[in-house]
Parts: structure tokens; C-alpha cells; sequence
């Protein structure tokens, strides 16, 4: 019955025969990647299924036999839970002001690379040096430059008591957590940017200096707009990798004093609680809260993966 | 035969030689440098130095090797570490330093081995004292043997006692409120452990005990145990708490205050002293010596007595730590784990821990050994094992991480609680148990 409906309207019939050697091929094509398939259904899309159906249970690690189903409960507990609430809240505020922050700093530092005339390797070479370094030694790194006892920071700012202790309240906390992360992850950023800014036609640039075009129009009315596709892509990359903060937290401040991401929400429940049920349920909810701001960003910014790329 | 083929010839012999060298390297690793098997201990970092000797003496004429791994400082570190190797079945750990709390957790998931009748008989006689005897027990079997105990005394400036006219000879009757009200009227403190961590549970449990008591009740019936902590001796300990916090003899930082930090304000010279319940490294801690800058003058005005009373006519409840010896449920030769757990648990070894490193032993025997008399003051001595006997464990459960760590945030920051913090926290203790609360 169904058969005769769809027919009229079956795409197939639209498309052009293939040959029987673009079959052979593509069952040759389809052959070649399913080793590949297999690795990846077994190390992704399994621990995925596994923590969804993980999820609906009331688990611990420490007491196996009490296991039991209990459906949406888990959700329904997390996600009417001020702490889950509170972790999004201060999570979305690292990612915001981190990459709005990396975001004016990384162009500045594209700008640099793009432009310097002289030891280019040396300076380009500099600018990339912290994302070289892993990020817990970054977050060792300025924990101790943020310390009261033998940091550098409360001396070099004229505003701050040398005994300021940093970690002593939340503020402060998250403002030395955003700094390490910051520090860590702009060279990322000016990279991509820089990929954009060596995408500007030369000549549009020349064409509007010969118009009488000041620096600042020629920044924001040439190549700005033309790098619009590659901030974009910078700005969804980098978001969704400070929506998932946790390294810098986890050694700074443990999580302690309201600084705590819903990745760190996640580990607590799960490696150290070890309530795999309710773990699972909010890493489902990470992941589905990752989508969306992915989704967020692409719709509000409009950005075309695609012509990102180069493919459109 | 052609080049291309001795070429082809040369390249599986090399690759032979590469996959012998390999397996032969993963072979050789678990074995000993003379060549026995490894048995891996992992241990806490408490009297590293001892244990290290103590794994090379229990070595000696065996057929394997025991071999040391340190885990981390905290204790919530360790428990991790050994959980995420034993609950994917390591076969290579072997024998584990595990805080007493966790030994039910760790054995109701499976993770340690149950003893053998005849030998949990020997590592749990009735020389062992009964406060770390009854930590290393889980559902009537034997998991552990108890290496080494910790209790809490109450240490204190024998001159600000006698300012605040207190009977030093029935210090073992003297309640939270006479030190609290002693120290505030004489310009001393009251140090306590009341961050938020293991040890702030350990003093509302230790609280909650003293006045008759208990957090949690029927823990073996997992997270169906039943809630208590809303009760009269809940508001008892609560009462405490709240004294203290609203008390001059409260220390500037209580509500971060750890074991270490309120070890400087005994000898303080802006202060007349302090009443602390801490640990008993405490007694090591200011003995003088040509590094920690104490005198002999203010070592002996250094007093110490049983843990407070929380309620005038009940003896208190003082806490309970120390280490316990588990072996791991899946290691190939328990027989071998058992034998070597035992060795470095043995009197001998807990006589040297307590000597060299002050971590004090389980068994009531080793108190009279000639090196711990001379090495502690006598009634120092008598006081530990009193108190080791009369202690009161903290709950042992499958869930014991839930129900500590929803009493610590419950009660945190100490100077938030009142007469109904008791009902929110078994509110709250029940929500996480039945998870329809994050912790």
C-alpha cells in the first residue's frame, strides 16, 4: 500500500544509472571503510549508548547488587536540581568571557603574525608556545602565580594586597581560572584567525587604500567582513571547548567555592561518587547542552561550515 | 636464495627479535630485580620510609618481591585510584593501604578479599583493640587487618586549664561546653577540624556518638539504611558546633580549619593557648627537637586528655582511623597476599611504625613493647588504647561517601548551624541515598 503511494514521488528514479563499475566501486569504497566504522562504533558510539542506558539507573560502583531501574529519574532529579543549574550558569560565564576575550586577543595576535616582517619564525614560533603546554601544567602554573605565598601576581598588581589570597573566595577564583585558560588556549584562536586574515585578497585591501580608506575602515569594512566565515568557525571551536572546562578547575580550585563547570559536575558524580546512573544521566545532559549551544551558534551567527572550509 | 627474499628473511627476524623484546619486557616487569614475582602494595603516604623497609623485610626468603606504589595525599584520592584499577578487575594489585571507611565500600563492590576464617581469627584476636578491630569486619566476614589506629585525644596548655580553674584530674569527665567556656574566657581557642572534608564528618560523628547516637543506623541494607542524625543527640552535637562557632574561643579560621592549622595557636604567644582535638601525631608534633624549635618548658606544660564529652553524663565517643591491610579480590596468588599482609601488619611492624613514624599500633600488646614506653609518656600510652576501645567508628557502608560527604555539606560552614541543621541533613542524607538530590 505504502509501496504505490511513495512511488510517484521515490527519489531513486530521479537519479542517473550507475555504471556497474561506479558500483563495484562504491561496494569497494564501503569495503575500505569498514574497518574504520568498526573502531569508531566500538570507542564512540558504544560508551555513548552504554551512559544513555547506563542513565536510567539508580547505580552505584560500590554496591552492584542494589542496581535498579528507575527510568527518567535521574534526569528528572538533575535537571530539577539548583546545582546542576548553578554549574550550566557559571560554565556558560567561562565560555562567554573566555572567548570573548581570546577572541580580541587572538585577532590582535593573527594581526601580528600576519603582518611581521622580521624574525617571523621566532615570533609566530612564541605565540603558539602555550598551547603547546598541557593544560594541568598551565593550570599548575598560574595556581602558583596567583598564590599568596609565593606568587608573582598580587606584586606586579599595584591595586591588590600582596597577602590577597586568590583562592579564599569565588570571584576571584573563577577570575584566576579564566585567566589560565585564556592564556592557554588565544594562540588557538589566532591561528585560525590567521588562516582567515591570509584568505583576504591583498588586492581588496590595496584597492581600498588607493580610495582614500583610513586603517579603521579598512579593518572593519574589508577585512572583517571577509573574514567572517573563519571568526566564526574560531569562535564555535573555542566555544564548545570552554563549555567543556574542567583541567584548570580540577587543579586550581577543585571545584571548591562555586567554581565548579557541569564537566566537573560530571566527574564528581561519576569517578568520585561513583553513582554511575546519575553520572550518566548528566553527561547526557552535557551533551545534549553542547548540541545546543553548537546549534545556538550556527543559527545565530549564521555560520556556514561549508564555505568555512573552502567547499562552497 | 634471492636478495629480495633474505631481504624479506632479514625483516621477520628483526621483527621477531622486536616482539621477543617486548613480550620479554612485559614479563620481566612483573617480576622482582632477582627475578620473583612482584607483589604490588599500594600505600598512603604516612611512614613511607618504614613501609618501604617493612615491604623489603617481609621480602626476605619469600618466593616474591613486595613492592611499594605510593598513592596520592588525600584520602578521596587513593579511594579513587585503587577503585578505578580494582573495579576493572586489576589482577596486579595486591595488597592496599586503605583508610578504614572505605574497607566496606571496597568489599560490598567486591573489590578486596574476604579472609580466610583462620587467618581473619589471627589479625582480628583479642589482642587487637576492639575500635580497629571492628573497622577491618564487613557483613560477617573478615576484610583487613588493621596495621595501625588513630584516635583524637584533646590536647591542651596544661597553664590555661589551670587559669580556667578545671580539674585536670577528672579531665575525662570534661564536656565540650567547660573547654569551650574555659578557652573563651581566657583568651584561648578551640581547634577542630571544620572545612569541609573526611575530618569535619569525623568530629559531628564522633559528637552525635558521644550523646548516645548515630548518623545512620542498618548501613548493611545499603542505601535503605535508616537516618538518625535527626534526633536529640543530633541536636546535641549540633549544639556544640553552634557554641563554638559563636564562641571568642572560636579559632579566625574554623570554617577551613584542617589538623595542621590550629596546631600553631598551642603555643601562640598572642594567646594563653589552646584545647585542640587532633590526631595522635600530635604528641610527636611538639616534642622538642633540634628542628621544630619547641622547649622542653613548653613540651611540659603540654596536657592531654580523653576526647570531650558532648553530654555531661555520657562518656565520650572519641573517633577512629588509623590503616588496614585489604588484599585484592583478584590477584592470582592470594595465598602469597595474605601471608605478606600479615607480615606487614604484624606486632613487630606496627611497633616500628609507631616508633619512627608515631602512627599507632592496633594491638594492645605492642603498647607494653619496650620501644614504644620509651618512646611515649606512659600515660600518653594508656590514654590511646582507652580511647582506641571506647572509640566510635564512623558508619560503615556501601554508601559511606554519600552519607559523609551530605552530613559535611549540611553542617558547612559551622557557623550556619542550629538547632534544625540535625533535620535538614537527614533530610538531605535520605535525598542523595535515594537520589533524588546531587551531592
Amino acid at each position: 500500500m505504502s509501496a504505490t503511494a511513495t512511488k510517484p514521488v521515490e527519489p531513486r528514479s530521479h537519479k542517473p544509472v550507475e555504471s556497474d563499475r561506479a558500483k563495484a566501486e562504491q561496494r569497494l569504497g564501503q569495503k575500505l571503510v569498514l574497518p574504520a566504522v568498526i573502531v569508531m562504533l566500538a570507542v564512540t558510539a558504544f560508551p555513548i549508548v552504554r551512559a544513555l542506558y547506563l542513565s536510567f539507573y539508580n547505580y552505584s560502583l560500590t554496591s552492584p547488587e542494589d542496581r535498579e531501574f528507575v527510568g527518567l529519574s535521574n534526569y528528572v532529579t538533575g535537571l530539577t536540581d539548583p546545582l546542576l543549574w548553578k554549574s550550566i550558569g557559571i560554565t556558560v560565564l567561562y565560555m562567554v568571557v573566555t572567548v570573548a576575550i581570546e577572541l580580541v586577543i587572538g585577532f590582535a595576535f593573527a594581526m601580528v603574525m600576519h603582518r611581521v616582517i622580521f624574525a617571523r619564525g621566532v615570533i609566530r614560533t612564541s605565540i603558539l608556545i602555550p598551547y603547546g603546554i598541557i593544560t594541568v601544567v598551565s593550570g599548575f602554573a598560574w595556581q602558583f602565580a596567583f598564590s599568596a605565598n609565593n606568587g608573582f601576581i598580587n606584586g606586579w598588581l599595584p591595586f591588590i594586597g600582596d597577602d590577597f589570597n586568590w583562592f579564599g573566595e569565588g570571584t576571584p577564583a573563577v577570575i584566576a581560572i579564566m585567566v589560565s585558560e585564556i592564556w592557554k588556549t588565544t594562540p588557538f584562536m589566532s591561528l585560525l584567525l590567521l588562516a582567515g586574515l591570509a584568505q583576504v585578497s591583498e588586492d581588496m585591501i590595496e584597492a581600498a587604500k588607493v580610495d582614500g580608506a583610513t586603517w579603521t575602515q579598512r579593518l572593519t569594512k574589508v577585512i572583517l567582513p571577509n573574514m567572517r566565515a573563519a571568526i566564526m568557525v574560531a569562535v564555535l571551536f573555542r566555544a564548545l571547548d570552554a563549555y567543556r572546562i574542567f583541567d584548570n578547575i580540577f587543579v586550581m580550585t577543585n571545584g571548591a567555592l562555586g567554581t565548579e563547570s557541569i564537566s566537573f559536575l560530571v566527574y564528581r558524580q561519576t569517578i568520585e561518587q561513583f553513582q554511575l546512573g546519575m553520572g550518566s544521566a548528566l553527561s547526557v545532559v552535557l551533551f545534549l547542552s553542547v548540541l545546543l549551544v553548537a546549534f545556538l551558534i550556527v543559527k545565530l551567527f549564521r555560520v556556514d561550515l561549508a564555505r568555512a572550509r573552502g567547499e562552497g | 636464495m634471492s636478495p629480495d627474499r633474505l631481504r624479506g628473511h632479514r625483516r621477520r627476524r628483526l621483527a621477531a627479535a622486536a616482539v621477543s623484546l617486548v613480550l620479554g619486557g612485559t614479563l620481566l616487569s612483573a617480576c622482582g630485580s632477582d627475578g620473583k614475582p612482584t607483589l604490588n602494595w599500594y600505600i598512603n603516604p604516612d611512614g613511607q620510609d618504614t613501609l618501604t623497609k617493612l615491604a623489603a623485610d617481609c621480602s626476605e626468603g619469600k618466593p616474591y618481591d613486595i613492592q611499594i606504589n605510593l598513592l596520592p595525599t588525600g584520602a578521596t584520592d587513593q579511594r579513587t585510584q585503587l577503585a578505578r584499577r580494582l573495579a576493572a578487575s586489576d589482577s596486579e594489585t595486591n595488597l592496599m593501604s586503605l583508610d578504614p571507611v572505605f574497607v566496606a565500600e571496597f568489599a560490598n563492590a567486591g573489590w578486596i578479599a574476604k579472609w580466610p576464617d583462620d587467618l581473619a581469627a589471627e589479625v582480628t584476636d583479642d589482642d587487637v583493640l576492639s575500635g580497629p578491630a571492628d573497622t577491618v569486619t564487613w557483613d560477617d566476614g573478615v576484610y583487613a587487618a588493621p596495621q595501625w589506629a588513630n584516635t583524637q585525644l584533646l590536647w591542651y596548655r596544661k597553664s590555661l586549664a589551670e587559669a580556667a580553674g578545671l580539674d585536670t584530674s577528672q579531665s575525662d569527665t570534661w564536656t565540650w561546653d567547660q573547654v569551650i567556656d574555659a578557652a573563651a574566657a581566657n583568651n584561648g581557642t578551640v581547634g577542630v577540624q571544620a572545612n569541609r572534608y573526611e575530618a569535619y564528618f569525623v568530629w559531628i560523628n564522633s559528637l552525635v556518638a558521644g550523646a548516645g547516637g548515630d548518623v545512620v543506623s542498618d548501613t548493611e541494607a545499603g542505601k535503605d539504611a535508616k537516618v538518625d542524625i535527626d534526633s536529640d543527640a543530633g541536636r546535641a552535637a549540633a549544639a556544640v558546633i553552634q557554641k563554638l562557632a559563636d564562641s571568642a574561643a572560636a579559632q579566625p579560621d574554623l570554617t577551613v580549619s584542617q589538623e595542621g592549622t590550629s596546631l600553631p595557636f598551642m603555643f601562640d604567644p598572642n594567646y594563653a593557648g589552646e584545647f585542640m582535638t587532633n590526631w595522635t601525631f600530635v604528641y610527636k608534633n611538639y616534642e622538642p627537637t633540634d628542628e621544630n624549635g619547641f622547649t622542653k618548658e613548653q613540651f611540659d606544660d603540654l596536657g592531654w586528655a580523653r576526647y570531650p564529652r558532648t553530654v555531661p553524663d555520657q562518656e565520650s565517643r572519641p573517633p577512629v582511623g588509623g590503616i588496614d591491610i585489604a588484599v585484592g579480590e583478584f590477584t592470582e596468588n592470594k595465598d602469597w597476599a595474605f601471608e605478606a599482609a600479615q607480615c606487614v601488619s604484624s606486632p613487630e611492624a606496627q611497633e616500628q611504625l609507631a616508633v619512627n613514624d608515631g602512627l599507632m599500633p592496633a594491638r594492645q600488646s605492642v603498647y607494653d613493647s619496650s620501644g614504644l614506653t620509651e618512646a611515649f609518656d606512659p600515660t600518653v600510652l594508656e590514654l590511646f588504647q582507652q580511647s582506641l576501645e571506647a572509640g566510635a567508628p564512623r558508619p560503615k557502608s556501601a554508601y559511606y561517601n554519600l552519607i559523609s560527604g551530605a552530613t559535611q555539606k549540611s553542617f558547612h560552614p559551622p557557623t550556619s548551624v542550629n538547632q534544625d541543621t540535625p533535620a535538614d541533613a537527614a533530610k538531605y542524607i535520605r535525598d542523595v541515598l535515594d537520589g533524588k538530590a546531587l551531592l
